[in-house]
């Protein structure tokens, strides 16, 4: 139900009347319509968050890198060679 | 998908995992608050591969599944018997009501259908001049935004024939619910990322700290949990209770200040019904009376009795994260995704549908 996607917005146009800023935004290979009434900085080459037609945050380019450096970041990172048995099982 | 695939990364999830297994050193019962939360853990098999030590408990936050019956069968009403086209999500069709679901009622010949964005609903309104539209706004914080733009784009426009039925739910004061509770015992708390997209971190400090708890707003791919996860494991071993955000490429900490000012002009909070776990005070959204033209509820004054609830359903149990859905008697049994004795079986987001359809437990 909160499910909402990052996609790249393409182009932004003015509609309803030239009240509303609408934005076509790229998801993978599917390009759907988001209102751009939430986020008035948004732009065409941001990434926005999309939920039910409404865009709702940007994404933050640095603090996207954060989870793939916050096991180095505190420092805990022991020996990782011997976790086969949290692997699911394939068969 | 950028900013998707790559927090599913199985070999840093490994890391995670091996991480979580050596900070912990006794038994700890983490609630995840979100629906989309409790999908991501149980269809990417992370529940199993958690040391046992670390109990994962399914939260009440999915706003498909504590719509209330009454409002459900009032809006089976208004497609049946009053005719008006009735606009939802997917899943807010698929619920039972006492007598029927709206898609159930669809297939009798309401005009029912499913719609992606509420903005939808308004164009339906404007091109069909001659039928009142009603769309059916369910939702957590995360959606409220949506619903409210859907009633002031038709405000502006001057649409008269377009209402919705508001069936709002907040997450702050749920959580404090699930805490008072004397049946549940929770070490930490998952703060639902997309709700705090919208509302912020700044609500759950005071409830961090008066109930001693860790919360960490965390987002909802597989790497993102299992940092949500080991963040409060770390918080729980320290004694420490804070509020920290996992998904700070999404979350602000005072969230959106443009969607919460569309909110506060269409809605004002009111106590709210929670299906199967009751009221909860200071829970919900009404829609303010300057906008009581767009309000279903007084533009139909439908009264239809309470029904009562299938006795043989546990969901208020299951909502709150006393029994686990392989724990009722019922659970893919009687009670199917097909075939759904309650809510939490019909949503993709409900913990029963999420363990039918992933978990392993049923031949489905």
């Amino acid at each position: 139900m909160c499910l909402a996607i990052p996609g790249k917005i393409k182009s932004v146009e003015m509609q309803y009347d030239g009240k509303v800023r609408m934005a076509k935004v790229l998801f993978g290979g599917i390009t759907k319509e988001a209102s751009l009434e939430m986020l008035p900085d948004a732009d065409i080459g941001d990434y926005v968050l999309v939920h039910v037609g409404v865009a709702i945050s940007k994404v933050n380019e640095e603090e996207a890198q954060k989870t793939f450096k916050y096991l180095e970041e505190i420092g805990e990172l022991g020996d990782l060679t011997d976790v086969d048995e949290y692997l699911p099982k394939t068969n | 998908m950028k900013y998707m695939s790559e927090y599913r990364d199985p070999e840093l999830a490994k890391k995670y995992l091996e991480e979580i297994k050596n900070t912990v050193s006794r038994p700890w019962s983490i609630m995840e608050v979100c629906g989309g939360q409790t999908h991501s853990l149980v269809k990417n098999g992370i529940i199993e591969m958690l040391p046992d030590s670390v109990t994962m408990i399914h939260g009440p936050g999915c706003p498909v599944c504590v719509t209330p019956l009454n409002l459900i069968d009032k809006a089976v009403y208004l497609a049946a018997e009053k005719g008006v086209i009735l606009c939802s999500f997917g899943d807010m069709l698929r619920v039972p009501g006492s007598q029927k679901s709206l898609l159930e009622a669809k297939a009798e010949g309401a005009d029912v259908r499913i719609l992606y964005s509420p903005l939808e609903a308004v164009k339906i309104a404007e091109d069909n001049p001659d039928r009142e539209v009603v769309f059916f706004a369910v939702g957590f914080e995360t959606t409220a935004p949506a619903n409210a733009l859907s009633v002031v784009h038709a405000h502006r426009r001057g649409v008269k024939n377009y209402s919705i039925l508001a069936s709002h739910v907040l997450v702050p004061p749920a959580i404090k619910a699930v805490i008072d509770d004397e049946e549940s015992k929770i070490d930490g708390f998952l703060a639902a990322g997309h709700v705090c997209t919208i509302m912020g971190n700044t609500e759950y400090h005071p409830i961090s700290a008066e109930y001693k708890v860790p919360i960490v707003v965390t987002g909802f791919e597989p790497l993102d949990v299992l940092q949500g996860i080991l963040m409060v494991i770390r918080q729980l071993e320290q004694s420490k209770s804070e509020v920290e955000n996992q998904y700070a490429r999404i979350v602000r900490e005072d969230g959106n200040p443009d969607a919460q000012k569309v909110i506060n002009e269409v809605f004002e909070i009111r106590n709210q019904m929670w299906r199967g776990i009751g009221e909860i005070p200071e829970s919900g959204y009404a829609v303010r009376e300057k906008y009581a033209d767009f309000d279903a509820t007084k533009k139909y004054n439908v009264t239809i009795e309470e029904a009562p609830e299938n006795p043989d359903c546990i969901s208020g149990q299951i909502m709150k994260g006393i029994k686990k859905p392989f724990e009722c008697s019922q659970f893919g049994k009687t009670c199917k995704p097909t075939n759904p004795l309650g809510a939490p079986m019909v949503s993709s987001e409900g913990a029963c549908a999420a363990y039918y359809h992933f978990s392993g437990l049923v031949e489905a």
